[in-house]
């Protein structure tokens, strides 16, 4: 007897981290491209990649309440630094991801000291200030970046001195995949994790956090560089696949669409955000054959749409679905 | 002078004209069962928030056992041992009880930043909160997120909190607010249940739990400390009575 009751309080915390079909089922369904669409593999690796950046802002947004308008400025740190580092003669993928990815860490680090201090709006303005400061600086230091031009010269070798880059997507997509499943392992460790917790608490009541004895700004700065590694990866990938790199990778835009498409897909759940960024880009992919000019007019639609209906975004609104249709048999 | 769990010496404090802490003097021995009161409007809560570091003072100094505390960040106090809790629930709404107790204990054992190990493997940790939260009565609703629990056992959740980074100083501030009149004397059985080790200082505005509870009694008017003695002592203070216990209405002192 005392000891279930002394169990009891760890099963339950058990039970909320262990894997659910849904989730490998999901995980399996990124396996499809290869066999029912190949021709959309270097969309399928576009959404790979986007998913990624989507689950950088997830860690920050969803989880530590951090708002970022600016959160290209890592996806584009990462996607300079790959493309650099293979312009300069290293086409080595799986070393120049990481080496981008710290590229990306460390500006992360170093902003994190400004981030830490604000909440709620000034954050916004802060984050929004850093993204169109890189941007500017990319675009003057053209001797470096290319500036308007984008970044030329760019040659990735074979992963593992074995897998080519293909005109198909193939090895862009598995790699990105990978990349993408093997970072989303680290992320999913790290919710569960007692510092996973903690980011709640910040979330919740950052006030209390302080009260508890938490040094709420080092969480901050913790998360906060960590989400700046996996977006400088995501940034790193794509450099890497398309063997460019423009100034877009740092601009506004990029910003806002990771934002938008987290939403959509809901905050707080690492699986949103994915899902976020399959139903955007394969949304901007279709609109933009319809109607190449007004496609964003479409997404903003279903922004809306999304928004008025599922506050909690597509996952929310799922999640919602299968709990009333358990209720109900 | 005798040794002190927490001590205020000369604190002041103002809000532009306003004198919310005049010269403050306050010492809390270890064991402490003391209770705050005074009327509405007469500093109790600014002085809490001054001794844990939520507001700095202007001028005087804040010592927490031997140290003294005046430059440090709330964090660094809590984790020196001063805990509070808040007149309006403070929560974490979305986490269970269990997690926000847990959390407050990996916080004190500074595991609270490790993220490349799971939660459960922390059974101390999980253990210790679920104690916590039994012996406030809780345990059968750790499982709740803290914004559906009852409002009562909202309030037994922060003491928990407070208690989980391991006190010597406890500061409550009205830890019965809103709560019924019979829970309240639950609620503070309870406190009154604690460790000795823990010092306690709370504000109440029910004289009949702070002459129970409380072996000595402070009473604040105006930002200063007017008198402080015995709850036998101040129910026949002269002064006493007439700014305060006279009076019906607690409110009357307002503004």
């Amino acid at each position: 007897m005392t000891s279930t009751t002394i169990a009891a309080p760890r099963d339950h915390l058990q039970a909320q981290m262990r894997w659910r079909w849904g989730e490998i089922a999901f995980w399996l369904a990124t396996l499809l491209p290869f066999i029912l669409a190949p021709d959309y593999l270097l969309l399928a690796s576009q959404v790979a990649i986007a998913a990624l950046f989507v689950l950088s802002l997830d860690l920050i947004l969803g989880f530590a309440g951090i708002v970022s308008l600016g959160h290209a400025a890592y996806f584009g740190t990462g996607a300079y630094a790959a493309g650099l580092i293979s312009k300069w003669g290293w086409g080595e993928p799986l070393t120049g991801l990481l080496l981008a990815a710290l590229a990306a860490g460390l500006f992360g680090y170093v902003t994190s000291f400004i981030i830490a201090r604000f909440r709620h709006l000034p954050l916004i303005m802060i984050t929004l200030g850093i993204g169109l400061l890189l941007q500017e600086s990319a675009n003057s230091a053209s001797w470096l970046t290319g500036g308007f031009d984008g970044l030329q010269g760019i040659h990735t070798w074979p992963i593992l001195g074995r897998f080519r880059f293909d005109l198909y997507g193939y090895t862009a997509y598995g790699y990105a995949l990978a990349a993408l499943f093997v970072i989303f392992l680290g992320a999913r460790r790290l919710i569960h994790s007692p510092f996973g917790l903690a980011l709640r608490g910040i979330r919740d009541n950052s006030q209390r956090m302080r009260a508890i004895g938490a040094k709420t700004h080092s969480h901050i700065r913790t998360i906060y560089t960590i989400a700046a590694m996996i977006a400088g990866a995501a940034g790193a990938i794509l450099a890497q696949t398309t063997e460019t790199v423009s100034l877009e990778v740092l601009g506004f835009q990029r910003s806002a669409d990771v934002l938008v498409m987290l939403i959509l897909g809901g905050t707080g759940r690492l699986y949103g955000g994915l899902l976020g960024a399959v139903v955007y880009m394969v949304a901007r992919d279709q609109f933009s054959g319809l109607n190449p000019q007004y496609w964003y007019f479409w997404i903003g639609l279903l922004l809306i749409a999304v928004v008025v209906v599922l506050p909690n975004g597509l996952l929310g609104g799922l999640s919602l679905l299968t709990r009333r249709a358990k209720a109900q048999s | 002078m005798s040794e002190s769990a927490l001590a205020a010496r000369g604190i002041d404090k103002r809000f532009g004209s306003l004198i919310v802490a005049a010269d403050v003097d306050l010492t809390l021995p270890p064991g402490a069962r003391h209770a705050l009161i005074g009327p509405n409007g007469a500093g109790k809560t600014t002085l809490i928030n001054l001794m844990t570091g939520m507001l700095r003072p202007d001028g005087g100094r804040i010592l927490l056992g031997r140290e003294d505390v005046t430059a440090l960040a709330p964090e660094e106090r809590v984790r020196r041992g001063l805990a509070r809790t808040y007149q309006i629930n403070s929560l974490f709404p979305h986490l269970t009880a269990l997690e926000s107790v847990t959390l407050a204990v990996c916080e004190r054992r500074r595991v609270a930043q490790t993220w490349w190990r799971r939660l459960i493997a922390y059974r101390e940790e999980i253990e210790e909160a679920h104690q916590i939260l039994g012996a406030l009565m809780l345990g059968t609703v750790c499982h709740r997120p803290a914004r559906e629990l009852a409002y009562g056992q909202q309030r037994l959740l922060e003491i928990a909190l407070a208690l989980a980074s391991r006190p010597k100083v406890l500061l409550l501030d009205e830890p019965a607010a809103g709560v019924p009149r019979e829970e309240s004397k639950e609620l503070f059985s309870a406190i009154a249940g604690l460790s000795r080790d823990i010092a306690v200082l709370f504000i109440e505005h029910d004289m009949e739990l702070v002459f129970r509870f409380a072996t000595r009694v402070i009473v604040m008017v105006g930002g200063s400390i007017l008198v402080e003695g015995t709850p036998a002592e101040i129910a026949s203070d002269p002064q006493v009575r007439a700014v305060y216990l006279g009076k019906k209405q607690r409110e009357y002192h307002r503004g």
